[in-house]
């Protein structure tokens, strides 16, 4: 009886020590891929950002307002941001292929959906990334059109405009995540369709004498009204 | 690109036809078939009566009217002229009606003009405003013989105007210019001017010149080229300025666009305006524009209400623009009441150096920067309007050249913001 646990006992430890012999040369290479993969992300994040600088990709953002966007939320420009973000993205790829190595069983299937779901990753993040930016640039170019026709509320205007892109932008990407797809559409259509028909409201009822004179103008042909203030300023 | 775009094939074509000129006179069109025909009569009597022995072509630049302009054009013929009661031209008029390709544009109807001066090897050239109801043949001899018989390269025109026309040349775009690039030119952004063969060729050939066309406000950008180039400069009277009765009320940001977009942009391509020199007059031919009084109806209560508004509701804009200085006054100024208001010429320089260093950066989109300048002039507009109120010319002469004056002594102030040591 001893001696059958004895035996028992020391094959254990021989597969033990047989397993440790095989997974130890593995973790080795995980670790030097994920080290050599960390110096890999540098040396892309480092190429990425100097093509950034290289076409002038912060004056871009300073163009489209998503650099006084950044600023207000304390994050980093957007050159920095987005070298960070390949950074991040390249080390985490070399570091699931690393994981990979391990063989630990049952894992690989979900590393290989990992990374099938990489590149959507990337494109939803972009799409929020630029859908910030053109709300921004837009909700800007609203606010100052209507602070120069004299509108009585530009701010509300500016604010729509900016969320409207926001929300279409925030639902392209769930779309593109695969998150709660219908939720996701229902929801943007509910909120986009409100949000129209109230201001055809607000435009049908409240400003019936803008709308009026607008129809009026486009379609009878009128004379424009004289500007009393506006002197030729040419 | 642009050349080619411009330039159509058709256009080349009929260039081709006409060969060699003396004297070229541009006219730039978009749907101005109500006034076209006077216009063009009075340019053929200018040529007819004024250079009889010169080879001389009228070029209508069209940008794809469709209110029968470009047939207005060629029908108002030698024989209809009212101005000369027997025209004997001694050489022949040409004069041919082209459609630029790109669509309507004032800076692409310009590059038409200036290639067509070009190839057509043209000594001297006048452009006319469509606008220019009020056009006499002697507007002809006025801008072309100073370039013709006196040398000059530019000639850009003198009116007599009313106290309060051309708010924007008088605060903004007349003395900046002064102060930068060293030239007391009156009227800057020109309906009406002339220029040599030499200016024209050498526009042409300038690089920026194609990126100009595609802009508002290429008239200006000649204007500045030509005192960059250190061309030979005059003005010429030309008399009363009239708009044509269905022009459009002028939107006071088209005008910056027009007015303030090229003056800005011409800071990084004219490096010129860095030099430190005073400011020197350039001769007036035909005697002194006069500032006319007759009373006007203005509300001025609604440009002192978008000023406030505009300083309110831009304000996390304005603050990425102008310094937090600046910015404090100006809030302080719109918190006044409307009796208490007052834009002083320093601040006012300040904010339009402030708003010049601030594209030149690129702080925003630079079309947004323009725009958030509406309020501010009109805050000014409105200090100038009252100020000048019951004054007679010599004292709103005498305001505008202290204005000049404050743009000249603050230019350093825009080296400074320039090189980031502000």
């Amino acid at each position: 009886m001893w001696d059958k646990f004895v035996v028992e006992l020391s094959q254990a430890w021989q597969e033990l020590i047989r397993g440790v012999a095989q997974f130890l040369p593995r973790l080795l290479v995980t670790l030097i891929i994920v080290v050599i993969g960390g110096l890999a992300a540098w040396v892309i994040e480092v190429i990425v950002r100097s093509i950034l600088r290289l076409v002038k990709f912060d004056r871009f953002s300073d163009d489209s307002g998503a650099s006084q966007f950044l600023r207000r939320t304390a994050l980093p420009s957007s050159t920095e941001l987005l070298s960070r973000f390949v950074f991040w993205v390249s080390w985490i790829g070399f570091i699931l292929v690393g994981v990979n190595v391990l063989g630990i069983v049952g894992l690989e299937p979900h590393i290989s959906k990992l990374f099938a779901y990489l590149p959507r990753l990337v494109a939803a993040v972009c799409l929020i990334f630029f859908g910030l930016l053109a709300a921004s640039f837009f909700s800007r170019a609203a606010l100052l059109a209507a602070v120069n026709a004299g509108s009585p509320s530009p701010k509300l205007i500016s604010s729509a405009v900016r969320i409207l892109i926001t929300v279409l932008s925030v639902s392209m990407a769930f779309e593109e995540l695969g998150l709660a797809e219908q939720t996701v559409l229902i929801a943007f259509g509910l909120i986009f369709g409100a949000l129209l028909f109230g201001l055809a409201l607000a435009f049908g009822l409240g400003g019936q004498e803008l709308a009026k004179r607008f129809l009026e103008a486009r379609f009878l042909r009128e004379t424009p009204r004289e500007h009393e203030d506006e002197l030729s300023p040419l | 690109m642009a050349e080619e775009s411009i330039l159509t094939d058709d256009f080349l074509h009929e260039l081709m036809n006409v060969g060699e000129v003396d004297v070229l006179v541009g006219l730039p069109t978009y749907n101005d078939a109500a006034s076209i025909g006077q216009i063009v009569q009075a340019i053929r009597a200018g040529l007819v009566k004024y250079f009889p022995r010169q080879r001389a072509v009228i070029i209508n630049a069209d940008g794809g009217s469709h209110d029968m302009t470009q047939e207005l054009v060629r029908a108002a013929s030698i024989t209809d002229l009212q101005h000369t009661p027997n025209p004997h031209a001694l050489r022949t008029l040409h004069s041919i009606s082209v459609r630029y390709g790109g669509g309507p544009s004032t800076g692409r109807g310009l590059y038409a003009i200036l290639a067509a001066a070009d190839l057509l090897h043209s000594s001297a050239c006048a452009v006319i405003s469509a606008d220019s109801t009020n056009i006499e043949p002697e507007w002809i001899a006025h801008l072309l013989q100073p370039v013709c018989q006196d040398g000059f390269d530019l000639v850009t025109p003198a009116y007599h105007r009313h106290k309060f026309d051309g708010l924007l040349v008088r605060n903004l775009v007349y003395p900046m210019i002064r102060a930068l690039y060293a030239k007391q030119i009156r009227e800057p952004y020109p309906s009406e001017f002339a220029l040599s063969g030499r200016l024209a060729t050498h526009l042409f050939g300038q690089d920026g010149w194609a990126t100009v066309a595609e802009q508002d406000g290429a008239k200006l950008y000649l204007t500045i080229s030509a005192i960059a180039g250190s061309f030979k400069l005059a003005q010429a009277l030309l008399g009363s300025k009239t708009r044509a009765q269905n022009s459009p009320p002028a939107d006071v940001v088209d005008a910056l666009r027009e007015g303030v977009g090229p003056l800005f942009f011409s800071l990084d391509q004219q490096p010129a305006w860095r030099s430190s020199m005073p400011s020197e007059p350039v001769p007036i031919l035909g005697g002194r524009p006069e500032v006319t009084l007759e009373p006007l109806r203005i509300n001025r209560k609604r440009l002192y209400d978008l000023f406030r508004s505009g300083v309110s509701e831009l304000e996390p804009l304005l603050s990425s623009i102008v310094s937090q200085a600046t910015l404090q006054q100006l809030e302080e100024l719109a918190s006044r009441a409307e009796q208490e208001f007052c834009y002083p010429d320093e601040l006012w320089v300040k904010t339009v150096y402030e708003f010049a260093a601030s594209y030149h950066r690129a702080v925003l989109n630079r079309d947004h920067i323009i725009q958030a300048l509406a309020p501010l002039y009109r805050g000014r507009a409105y200090t100038f309007l009252v100020e000048n109120r019951d004054s007679q010319s010599e004292e709103v002469e005498k305001n505008v050249e202290a204005l000049c004056l404050t743009f000249e002594k603050f230019k350093p102030y825009l080296g400074e913001l320039w090189d980031g040591r502000k």
